[in-house]
């Protein structure tokens, strides 16, 4: 089996998040399930499901199945619709600036 | 896999999305991860194993119903409805994984690190633990040492209470408290 990642830490100060917008979809899933607007069982399912899916060669990047998981979960109980959240993110890649 | 503009790019079109339709606020999100960036982690946890190594009703109150117990304290919310608290001993070790996600008890020890929701610890802690704990944490563990792999789910979310060191007899709850670790209270390191 493989080993585990260098950075296993001895102490408690690393680094949570990677990137700014890993905590992002953190903070999405939280306020969500807070609000009721989504059950966290719900969302775990999927996270479950995203990260069985991923494909073995690629590094792992958690949070990206955290946010696979969460577009799934909020599509499922219908709180989006696939077509308004692709439109939105090709409008903001498009004008990266807003 | 997508690259880090798309990601970025995702996320935002989420949260407007969700803002735009008044299921969040505009704040909501910056507020969450400022108390969870700040707030809460393993300070809270080391509290909890402070409080039960100074008093022996709470322990017992702990070992029963974690999440009562740890109320008791102030600590709950997202994630600590199902706390199940874990005692090592001389002779049990207890160590959590989450095989299938990365369920973490998040009231008392915050979000959890990037070892914890690495695929490899999930599938090796549970397969060889005795073997990931000596190498990987340098935590060998005597054979008469009965090692306990606590597998997390959305129902039960597991911490360890590790045994109190030697050495720290009369020292009070906060004094305690600032030697409690994450890892300890994840049962990959010993005080």
């Amino acid at each position: 089996m493989t080993e585990l990642p260098a950075d296993v830490p001895r102490s408690n100060g690393e680094l949570l998040f990677e990137f700014p917008w890993e905590s992002r979809a953190f903070g999405l899933a939280v306020a969500l399930a807070d609000s009721g607007a989504l059950e966290w069982d719900d969302f775990r399912a999927e996270l479950v499901k995203a990260i069985g899916e991923r494909d073995p060669e690629t590094p792992y990047r958690y949070y990206e199945y955290w946010l696979i998981a969460l577009e799934r979960a909020l599509v499922s109980v219908g709180v989006l619709d696939t077509s308004a959240l692709s439109a939105s993110v090709r409008s903001l890649m498009d004008h990266p600036e807003h | 896999m997508s690259d880090d503009a798309e990601l970025r790019a995702r996320v935002k079109a989420l949260e407007s999305l969700l803002v735009e339709r008044g299921l969040i606020g505009a704040d909501t999100v910056d507020d969450i991860v400022e108390v969870y960036e700040s707030e809460i982690g393993p300070l809270l946890g080391a509290k909890v194993v402070a409080k039960a190594w100074v008093d022996p009703d709470f322990k017992e109150r702990l070992l029963s119903d974690a999440t009562a117990a740890c109320a008791e304290l102030g600590i709950g919310g997202l994630q600590g409805e199902h706390l199940v608290a874990v005692e090592n001993t001389d002779t049990v070790h207890n160590v959590v994984v989450c095989t299938l996600c990365s369920c973490y008890p998040w009231p008392v020890l915050g979000i959890p690190p990037n070892w914890y929701k690495s695929p490899e610890y999930r599938a090796r802690m549970v397969a060889e633990p005795r073997q990931v704990l000596a190498q990987d944490f340098a935590l060998p563990l005597g054979e008469d040492v009965e090692i306990r792999v606590q597998d997390s789910s959305a129902e039960i979310r597991y911490f360890t209470v590790p045994q109190r060191p030697a050495g720290t007899e009369g020292w009070d709850e906060e004094r305690l408290a600032s030697v409690v670790t994450r890892e300890s209270m994840v049962g990959v390191a010993v005080l």
